[in-house]
């Protein structure tokens, strides 16, 4: 159901739910599930289900929920006539931007088909930090991507973690692992679920972990606690960086020109100072060993320094003490923790018998371990600073030698890929032409200033202004920034924001009282400036309350849906794996998979990709899709990578098989391919695993993926700002930013809003995290999960608490420079004193989500986003300027008691929607769910 | 605990109606007394007994089901109770009926006292159904049956005495001496029971609630934010001025009110009349703070304000 | 000897996840038994009967603060202060596998054995009007139809931590006697004699001691560049002073 895609078996009596269980043969939760999964049935039941078309009622102001129901013949006619305006004048006009779903292979498509680069799914807002941080490191990341080997590891290190998207692997791997006797270290400012079961918790200031990472960093390769062999062999730590400031070529590799580079995508002819012949050699040659340390000037006079030498002159000044003062974890800690990482890798190595051919042509006769593992989620990315954050840990990792070995961090098919990834977006406005697909990606992977969607000016080509000098990275997009943008019509106005499964009024927003206005505006001609507004939801949401056109989809249990490698990845370790869902209940009322709603659009629109050559639509309906799209013609690839082959005989790749979905459902709905055990680990520079992954198409190239320890990608985008890039640079008022944050060595900044903010006055930092019983807002409606957390308080530690007078449990205000909340407080002293949380999404405006107006979510909960903001002072986004990550955790804030005359209900209040025509009606008193039948009244 | 208003009425009510028993049957014991006045008298017992069961009906689930509730008496005093309290009701009419028939003197004493020893396990039953439950510290002692025999009697006296006042006024001076007598041995081991519960550790704690040896547990979730079953059963949620202002009420209306109306000489039915309104009125806050007064160990685990 | 089934959890690894709360509620509300019921469920201070609940406590002060989740059901007492007080008989322990039960056809409903519990481990359901608690899944366990590994609770089958392990305390080779005599279990509330059947299993914590000669090594990289250079022969050294 959500994001972590467990496997479920479901029960039916007497056509109704009885009981949901975890599948103990799916490899991802192996039989568990958790307590959303459990409670799915009352999911299904939900009051807030959405089932019929609603169109907002002419008259009737965006926001007030006053809809009238249509048919899905009208709700097609409209969609179609608008969408096929706007494809054939300008189709960057129309805007897609979805939420938390598992289908973004399928609206990407659409998207590109349709011919609008303003396309993006929650990436942006939601950890790209951690995706770009580790990608453009190590080829790979935490997140869905790859994540901690804890079956080997001997010490687990877990940064900013509360639930994470692979929630029960993860608690099945941590259990596992402690059990065996596995060290546990959490760092994190607040000490709930994982954290509360680690054997040490180092309470960090929010926002600084890049200090505590350069400081670790320091440390080890002060006291020589690096791998130097995995450094020198397959990190780029012992390639030459160019030192010559004022050359052009400042801090660029060095680089032989007589050698063929081979691709020159990911050139291959970089040098090394050999250390025995003491001479430049070009990288890898057989019988050399690179000098990690030194200052050396090449034949032609070029001075040039090892990439390592350059990376301990950065980090050498952090010393732990200079950490404390920035991260309050005290010197002695990180002093042990450098050092009892680096010594667990040096000295409990593990040896397996897998003989393996490295990408130079080494037979290795077995695969080492450094059994160090670390895991890091959004409390690392989700701050402005994040970037660099995430990138300083995947360079600590690599300097304990623990990429894709056992016992460290191990990739998910389809990682690695190149540093960085081939995909690309188009590069100019040329790129998006009426009636036409879009020339590249809707999101891509920039290596240079060359690969960004900007135009002559330098100026974004996309609504959200990804890919543009404010934020060169943002491999995932800004959704954050669409509605911000699209109603200052900057850098252009559009004329349909289609939003499938988010929750952009209100949760997935920051500064929501604002974005919630914005929705309502309009222009001095009375039309809203963002004129149409699409919304497909299975729930009535906040944002749903906000549409023209409502699409109401089914649940997870009633469609057809497939977990492909061509989106978020759910492959283990071991191997890919993709699966599918097929439906156990027919749709509720009038509701319809959106999935369909997408291929029957596409059909209508004539999208290349959707259409016969005549002209008709392709395909029948999704299943149809899924079976038989593939990327190109005769590629063999599709959606899914199982039992293809006209009689289902191939994998991976192959023609497309009618009998797929029915081979799938036979098999548990998964296919995995374990790979053989010597293409398993070191994937990066594995050269049978990189001829696998050519023939199997999971990569174009087969170059070894180097770790960059050096960015010479940043490297690029800074000498663009500084003026002696040869080709793209950035606007002049960006210059210095792009100079500043482009730094291809790893570097502490505070957050930006932390920069921006008079911290005396706001002493305090403010975060949430999620509940393991909730899924962002959606389950508010479960008439279950909810009674575990009806409400929410701040969670406060008592000597912050009592020195601004509050005591346990009473109300209080908690105001940032951007708004204030009144809400209850709660005193704990499992948070850093210098920080107050509350559970993410709880609060909820009255009469969303089939509640009745007097719901504790509406009248205790609170919402922690009217307190952030979308843009800082100075007009930039709150957002990484390398990603455009949302900094959702650097708000700051102060708290002080609400006074005795004030009322005792949260503030800001929202007025109460009505029920949706189509959704169930009135209150239960009480209710009590027996499958077969429901009682209650 | 959360008082239970139902449990409040039939004890206060039933204890009442016992201890007007024993007041008749000890004055048949002791001398001659017109029949007509043991007759209303045991009515009113009956009546008194009758209401409160009722009242007690209120406290069940399934009081269709009642009847199941004599199966467990080998165990159970709740179950005892169930079965003592019909027999005794049963006396209770018999000594009517016996009287309003005019049976032998001795025949009628016979009931009486096979009456009274039913009406003493009655108490006994009732009082242990709380004194036998380890946990409930402020409940676990003998004061408790006592306190409810006492105040049964006391009540029952004063009841009594004002029925004799109307009925039989030659009466009406014993009687009210017997309650001045039975209030103050009730009062005073009230008193006693007040002073040992101050007196009490509780021997549960956060840390042998969840097994973690430290001084300083809180709880910061009790894993229901919208309450359940056991922070309602278990928890007054009153104020403690509320609960400290119950108490004076109690220790004012059971014993010096009624002391001063009875022993003011006044043989008036009115009079004595209030004073067992007061004296009752006094019981059910005496019985509604026993039951705030008394901390049950599950409320280690639902402390937390979330 | 007899069989006392009954649950040990691991508080080492129990990460308040909450799925034995709701897989519990699941599966019991279409049991055989009955309902589970909800008051309010879509309205102001959502109540429902739950089995199962998951609490969560803070140990200690800042920063050394534990934070313990806890969850708690029915303790299936060995000497149960809950069953000789029913009057009814509708609370019962199974002589077969010590399982306390209720049974709803008898039950009155005077909530009578929930004051005799000190662990407020029963609840009654304000809508069927009888005392509801933890049947440690009776309905699962021997099921015949279920494969033999999923004849366990629901709670157990879901948690994602397996910090529920289920089996016979009595036996001493169970899974959950070993639990309890390795790991250290021990039983809630001891001073009133119960013997709860549940036992928990206490944090244990693994501490990693460094010896400072770890950090002084001859195979340090450093020295691979140069970076801890021997000096050379010609430097200063003790031979320039003295002979012994
Ligand atoms: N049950 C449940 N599971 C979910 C979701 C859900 O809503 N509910 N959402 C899914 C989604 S979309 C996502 S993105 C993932 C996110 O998974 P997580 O990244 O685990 O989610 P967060 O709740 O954001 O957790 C952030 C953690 O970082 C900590 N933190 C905040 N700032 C800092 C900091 O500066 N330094 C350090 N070291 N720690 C910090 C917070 O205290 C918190 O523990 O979860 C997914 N899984
Ligand atoms: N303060 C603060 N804000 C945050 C975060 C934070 O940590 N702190 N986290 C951020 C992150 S990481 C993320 S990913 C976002 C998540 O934010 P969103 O992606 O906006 O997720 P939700 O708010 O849950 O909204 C998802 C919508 O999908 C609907 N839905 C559920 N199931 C279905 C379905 O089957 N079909 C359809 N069509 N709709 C469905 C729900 O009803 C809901 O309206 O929130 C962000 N917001
Ligand atoms: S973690 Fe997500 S996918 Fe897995 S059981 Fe829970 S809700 Fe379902
Ligand atoms: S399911 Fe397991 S980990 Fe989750 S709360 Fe229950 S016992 Fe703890
Ligand atoms: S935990 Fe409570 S309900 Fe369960 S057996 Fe023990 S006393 Fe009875
Ligand atoms: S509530 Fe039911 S089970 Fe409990 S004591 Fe009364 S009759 Fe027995
Ligand atoms: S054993 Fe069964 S009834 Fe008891 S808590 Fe677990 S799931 Fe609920
Ligand atoms: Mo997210």
């Amino acid at each position: 159901m959500c994001a972590c895609r467990c496997g479920i078996r479901v029960h039916l009596r007497d056509g109704a739910l009885r009981y949901i269980e975890g599948n103990p043969e799916h490899p991802i939760n192996k039989g568990v599930i958790c307590a959303k999964g459990s409670s799915g049935i009352m999911k299904q039941v939900s009051p807030a289900r959405l089932t019929r078309p609603l169109r907002r009622k002419a008259g009737a102001e965006r926001g007030a929920g006053d809809f009238e129901p249509i048919s899905w013949d009208e709700a097609f006619s409209i969609l179609e006539s608008r969408l096929r305006k706007i494809r054939a004048t300008d189709p960057k006009k129309f805007a897609f931007f979805t939420g938390r779903d598992q289908m973004q292979a399928l609206t990407g498509l659409f998207a590109r088909q349709f011919g609008t680069p303003n396309y993006a799914a929650h990436g942006g807002f939601c950890s790209v930090n951690m995706a770009a941080g580790m990608i453009y490191t190590i080829g790979g990341s935490f997140w869905e991507f790859g994540g901690p080997d804890l079956d080997r590891a001997k010490l687990f290190v877990m940064l900013g973690t509360a639930e994470d998207h692979h929630s029960n692997p993860l608690k099945i791997a941590i259990s596992a692992f402690k059990r065996r006797g596995g060290r546990f270290v959490s760092i994190n400012p607040v000490r709930t679920g994982y954290s509360a079961i680690a054997d040490e918790w180092v309470p960090i200031r929010p926002g600084t972990d890049g200090a505590l990472l350069l400081a670790l960093t320091s440390e080890l390769i002060a006291q020589g606690l690096y791998d130097r062999e995995f450094v020198a062999r397959y990190t780029n730590g012992g390639q030459l960086v160019i030192a010559e400031p004022g050359s052009p070529r400042h801090g660029l590799l060095a680089t032989d020109e007589g050698t063929d580079p081979g691709n020159p995508l990911y050139p291959q002819n970089q040098l090394w100072w050999d250390r025995h012949s003491n001479g430049p050699v070009i990288s890898h040659t057989p019988d050399t060993d690179p000098s990690l340390f030194g200052d050396f000037t090449l034949a032609d006079g070029t001075r040039v320094k090892p990439a390592f030498q350059l990376l301990a002159d950065r980090v050498g000044p952090h010393t732990p003490e200079w950490a404390e003062k920035i991260t309050g974890v005290p010197a002695a800690t990180i002093w042990r923790l450098a050092h009892e990482m680096g010594v667990t890798a040096r000295d409990e190595k593990i040896e397996l018998p897998i003989a393996w051919t490295d990408c130079w042509g080494n037979e290795h006769q077995t695969v080492t371990g450094n059994p160090v593992a670390f895991h890091a989620m959004r409390g690392l990315a989700a701050h402005s600073n994040g970037f660099h954050t995430v990138r300083t840990l995947a360079i600590l990792m690599s300097l304990l030698g623990t990429i894709d070995r056992p016992g460290g961090f191990r990739h998910k098919a389809p990682f690695p890929r190149a540093i960085p990834p081939s995909a690309k977006t188009p590069t100019g406005p040329e790129g998006v032409q009426p009636n036409t697909p879009l020339a590249g990606l809707a999101l891509g992977w920039p290596g240079s200033p060359e690969d960004l969607f900007v135009d002559a000016e330098g100026e974004p080509v996309r609504i959200d202004k990804g890919f543009s000098w404010e934020y060169p990275l943002s491999v995932h997009g800004l959704m954050h920034n669409v509605i911000t943008n699209a109603w200052r019509g900057d850098p252009y106005p559009i004329d349909t924001l289609m939003i499938f499964m988010s929750n952009m009024a209100w949760n997935s927003t920051m500064n929501t009282v604002e974005v919630r206005r914005m929705l309502n505006d309009r222009s001095a001609d009375g039309e809203y400036k963002i004129p149409f507004l699409v919304v497909c939801d299975a729930f009535q949401s906040e944002m749903t309350a906000f549409a023209d056109l409502v699409l109401p989809d089914t649940t997870y249990l009633e469609r057809h849906d497939v977990m492909s490698m061509l989106d978020r990845p759910i492959s283990e370790f071991d191997g890919p794996m993709d699966a599918v869902r097929v439906p156990v209940l027919p749709p509720t009322g009038e509701c319809k998979p959106f999935q369909e709603v997408l291929i029957e659009l596409a059909g209508r629109l004539g999208f290349p990709a959707f259409s016969n050559k005549d002209g008709s639509k392709k395909y029948k309906d999704y299943p149809d899709f899924i079976i038989r799209h593939e990327t190109e013609p005769g590629s063999g690839i599709g959606f899914l990578a199982g039992w293809r082959g006209a009689e289902g005989e191939k994998s991976m790749r192959g023609e497309p098989n009618p009998g797929q979905w029915e081979m799938y459902a036979k098999n548990n709905c998964i296919f995995k391919h374990e790979l053989p055990p010597s293409y398993r680990y070191m994937r990066n520079w594995n050269r049978g695993y990189m001829e696998w992954a050519q023939r199997t198409r999971i990569r174009r190239w087969g170059e070894p993926i180097l770790i960059h320890l050096y960015s010479e990608v940043l490297q690029r985008f800074r000498l663009a700002a500084q003026g002696k890039w040869p080709g793209r640079r950035p606007p002049q008022r960006l210059a210095k930013r792009v100079e500043t944050y482009f730094d291809p060595l790893p570097f502490y900044y505070a957050p930006l809003e932390m920069q921006a903010t008079d911290l005396e006055k706001y002493p305090l930092s403010a975060i949430t995290q999620r509940p393991m019983a909730m899924y962002h807002s959606w389950d508010s409606q479960n008439a279950w999960l909810r009674q575990i957390h009806a409400h929410n308080y701040l969670f406060i530690n008592p000597r912050a608490a009592r020195a601004a007078g509050i005591e346990d449990g009473a109300w209080l205000w908690v105001e940032s420079q951007w708004g204030r909340v009144r809400c209850m407080g709660q005193f704990s002293e499992a948070v850093e004193p210098g920080t107050v949380w509350t559970w993410n999404a709880i609060g909820k405006q009255p009469g969303a989500w089939g509640l009745a107006p007097d719901a504790n979510e509406a009248r205790k909960g609170f919402l922690l986003n009217h307190l952030i903001s979308d843009t800082l002072p100075g007009a930039t986004s709150n957002s990484d300027p390398v990603t455009g990550q949302a900094g959702w955790y650097d708000v700051r804030v102060r708290i002080s008691p609400v006074q005795g005359g004030e009322e005792k209900t949260v503030s800001p209040e929202f007025s109460v929607l009505p029920p949706a025509p189509g959704t169930r009606r009135g209150p239960l008193r009480w209710l009590a769910y027996v499958a077969g039948k429901e009682i209650g009244e | 605990m959360k008082p239970a208003w139902s449990v409040i009425f039939f004890t206060t009510l039933a204890g009442a109606g016992q201890g007007l028993f024993l007041a008749l049957v000890a004055a048949e014991a002791l001398g001659e007394v017109p029949a007509g006045f043991l007759v209303s008298g045991a009515l009113l017992a009956l009546g008194l007994l009758a209401v409160g069961l009722a009242a007690s009906f209120f406290h069940l689930g399934h009081p269709e089901r009642a009847w199941r509730s004599a199966a467990m008496w080998r165990t159970s005093w709740l179950s005892r109770e169930v079965i003592v309290l019909p027999a005794f009701m049963a006396a209770v009419a018999a000594f009517g009926l016996s009287h309003f028939f005019s049976f032998e003197r001795n025949h009628s004493l016979w009931i009486g006292s096979a009456g009274a020893v039913l009406c003493i396990a009655l108490f006994v039953c009732t009082g242990m159904i709380y004194a036998c439950l380890p946990f409930l510290q402020e409940w676990r002692t003998p004061l408790t049956v006592v306190n409810f025999i006492a105040f049964g009697c006391a009540s029952g006296a004063t009841a009594a005495a004002a029925l004799a006042a109307w009925q039989h006024p030659p009466l009406a001076r014993p009687y009210a001496a017997a309650a001045l007598a039975l209030g103050a041995l009730a009062y005073l081991t009230r008193l006693a029971a007040l002073a040992r519960n101050r007196q009490l550790r509780p021997k549960s704690t956060l840390s042998t609630a969840i097994g973690v040896k430290h001084p300083k547990i809180v709880q910061i979730a009790h894993g229901a934010a919208g309450g359940s079953f056991n922070t309602r059963e278990f928890f007054h949620g009153r104020p403690r001025e509320v609960v400290r202002a119950v108490r004076w009420t109690f220790l004012a209306l059971v014993f010096p009110v009624p002391a001063a109306l009875l022993g003011g000489g006044a043989d008036s039915a009115a009079v004595l009349g209030a004073a067992f309104a007061a004296q009752y009125a006094g019981l059910l806050a005496e019985r509604w703070y026993f039951f705030a007064e008394a901390k049950h160990p599950q409320n280690l685990y639902y402390q937390a304000i979330a | 000897m007899t069989k006392q089934l009954a649950l040990v959890i691991d508080l080492n690894v129990c990460v308040g996840c909450h799925a034995c709360v709701t897989s519990c509620k699941q599966w019991n509300t279409s049991g055989e038994a009955g309902y589970l019921s909800d008051d309010n469920p879509y309205g102001a201070d959502p109540t429902g009967t739950f089995f199962n609940r998951v609490q969560t406590f803070e140990v200690g002060e800042f920063p050394d603060t534990e934070t313990v989740h806890f969850p708690k059901s029915c303790l299936h007492c060995e000497d149960p202060p809950c069953v000789p007080v029913c009057p009814t008989g509708a609370s019962y322990k199974r002589a077969e596998d010590g399982i306390v039960l209720v049974d709803y056809d008898k039950c009155i409903g005077c909530k009578y054995c929930a004051w005799a519990c000190p662990y407020g481990a029963r609840e009654i359901d304000e809508h069927q009007k009888v005392m509801k608690k933890c049947t440690l899944c009776v309905d699962r366990i021997y099921d015949q139809n279920l494969p033999e590994a999923e004849r366990k609770p629901a709670c157990v089958m879901a948690c994602p931590t397996s910090a529920r392990l289920f089996g016979d305390v009595h036996d001493p080779e169970s899974v959950v006697s070993r639990a309890i005599r390795e790991s250290g279990g021990y039983a809630l509330m001891p001073e009133w004699g119960t013997q709860p059947a549940n036992h928990y299993l206490p944090r244990r914590k693994t501490t990693k001691r460094l010896h400072p000669d770890e950090l002084e090594r001859h195979d340090n990289p450093l020295k691979v560049d140069g970076r801890l250079p021997r000096p050379e022969p010609g430097e200063p050294a003790l031979d320039d002073v003295t002979s012994w």
